[in-house]
């Protein structure tokens, strides 16, 4: 597993890390783990469970678990556009190019949230949060439009259902209003891709994702959604989400 | 339960009092036209009850899903109207609106028994009027003409879409630890998956750019966006998380929605009550 050390501007990192204690101390204490929620890196506090079992990393439990589980499918969605726009299919229309940019951009910065809002929670206790991982898109051709919207409904999608269905496992009230304000913006994105691939249907909120009888749209458990995300191959880098269900 | 008596101070007084003032802007604009007049008027504003039932009645679970269902039999009887005026063209727009439409019924019907099964009764299907008074003509009863009620019939149904995300957001807080919080994240994403729809069958971004209502949006709307500028996610100003068009403040805004409290979402729906 590789264990890189994220690198954004570390100034931000560390006067980010200091502004989010205030929030992220319920969630720690949400999810049991005893983490000191203290600006001082030399101040150890109470020693976590240790993450690592055999090399490879879990998620974790509680708000952490969910944190990390948003953060590892953000990198997934950040790094599918980041290779979308670096090099567009060909004959793509200005909209597909202008959706797809704001894709990456609104994805992107998911991703840093999140590494920033986990590492601030995690105090000194550094190697809960998951690192950065590595992805392999085998034999995804990134020249063919088709391929590039279908994956792209596949993670919006996936995303929705994943938020969806991790509402109920977060204690804090301040990280459920964030998936909250996280999850509709995957839903537009999500109609969004869906009306490109089909233009003038209903598939922006298609029968085949939203309940006919109930009018609901799709939740799953972290479980479901890794092994569906893992079934893709994308994700490289291994970890496990023993303490979620 | 009487809509108007869980509305509580929402009396027939202040609607009065509301419609009242609207009336008198539009005598101090005298010559300009409707749409000009409609721009006038502050949505959401004009009809912003003294006390709302939010403070009162949205701080548990009950509370919270009673303002989704009053939320979801506006949309409902909206969108049923929408496709009974005539007014929208075949194609794209009528498909969308009767998607929508399956949606917002089977909301409707899912809510009321949510609060049946937890022995709630639910507030009644209050009376609407999308004219607001006379301002606005939708569905084109008033003579307003095919192509203004069609721009008023897509411009209320991105203000109705947009509330209602930022509605059901407002109240996540409050289903915290019940049973209904997955079905409302459930409703709340599919209201999303809509706005995001008819903001581009308007010719929009799918998602909203900082508190910009979009082109075409009449002014009297801007309520269903102040607060979506927002930058600031768990007290750390996100721009600052790195560089370059990711974390510029348009991308930074649209990257995450913002809630609308108990009280704004009802002073939004309230203008469109009448009873």
């Amino acid at each position: 597993m590789s264990k890189k050390v994220v690198n954004v501007n570390i100034k931000n990192q560390v006067r980010n890390r200091r502004r989010f204690l205030k929030l992220s101390g319920l969630g720690l204490a949400g999810a049991g783990l005893f983490v000191a929620c203290s600006d001082d890196d030399y101040n150890e506090g109470m020693a976590p469970m240790p993450p690592m079992e055999n090399d490879i990393f879990d998620l974790g439990s509680g708000d952490l678990g969910v944190l990390n589980y948003a953060y590892a499918l953000e990198q997934l969605e950040a790094d599918f556009y980041t290779k979308v726009v670096n090099s567009f299919y060909g004959n793509i229309s200005d909209e597909e190019r202008q959706v797809l940019t704001d894709l990456y951009n609104h994805e992107v910065n998911h991703r840093e949230f999140f590494k920033a809002a986990i590492t601030a929670a995690v105090g000194s206790n550094t190697e809960l949060v998951l690192p950065e991982l590595e992805f392999d898109y085998g034999s995804l051709n990134f020249g063919n439009r088709d391929e590039v919207l279908g994956t792209a409904k596949v993670l919006e999608d996936t995303g929705v259902a994943a938020y969806n269905g991790a509402g109920r496992l977060i204690s804090d009230p301040n990280y459920l209003l964030i998936a909250g304000k996280i999850v509709s913006v995957e839903a537009r994105h999500a109609s969004a891709i869906r009306s490109l691939i089909n233009p003038g249907s209903t598939d922006f909120a298609g029968d085949d994702i939203v309940d006919v009888t109930t009018g609901l749209d799709a939740a799953m458990d972290p479980s479901d959604i890794l092994s569906a995300v893992g079934a893709t191959g994308f994700i490289k880098t291994q970890f496990t989400a023993n303490n979620l269900p | 339960m009487n809509i108007v008596k869980f509305l509580d101070e929402f009396t027939t007084e202040n609607i009065i009092e509301s419609k009242s003032s609207r009336r008198e802007v539009f005598s101090k604009l005298g010559s300009l036209s409707k749409k000009a007049a409609m721009a006038a008027v502050p949505f959401g504003l004009a009809a912003m009850p003294k006390k709302t039932f939010a403070q009162s009645m949205t701080s548990d679970p009950a509370g919270a899903l009673q303002l989704a269902l009053t939320l979801e039999y506006l949309e409902d009887e909206f969108y049923d109207l929408a496709l009974q005026s005539g007014v929208l063209p075949s194609g794209r727009p009528e498909n969308v609106y009767m998607q929508i439409s399956k949606h917002e019924q089977a909301h409707v019907d899912f809510l009321i028994a949510g609060l049946e099964g937890a022995g709630v009764t639910q507030v009644e299907k209050p009376m609407f009027d999308f004219t607001v008074g006379g301002m606005f003509d939708p569905f084109n009863e008033n003579g307003a003409g095919q192509d203004t009620a069609y721009a008023q019939l897509l411009a209320l149904a991105q203000a109705f879409e947009d509330t209602g995300v930022r509605a059901y957001k407002g109240q996540a807080g409050n289903l915290l630890g019940s049973d209904f919080l997955t079905a409302a994240l459930q409703i709340h994403s599919v209201e999303a998956r809509h706005a995001s729809e008819i903001r581009r069958l308007r010719g929009l971004k799918g998602w909203i750019t900082n508190n910009e209502r979009g082109a075409g949006m009449p002014e009297a709307t801007q309520a269903v966006y102040n607060g979506e500028e927002n930058i600031t996610q768990g007290g750390v100003d996100v721009t600052t998380l790195g560089s370059g068009a990711p974390f510029s403040m348009e991308a930074s805004s649209e990257a995450y929605d913002e809630p609308l409290s108990g009280d704004d979402a009802t002073a939004i729906a309230s203008l469109f009550i009448v009873d």
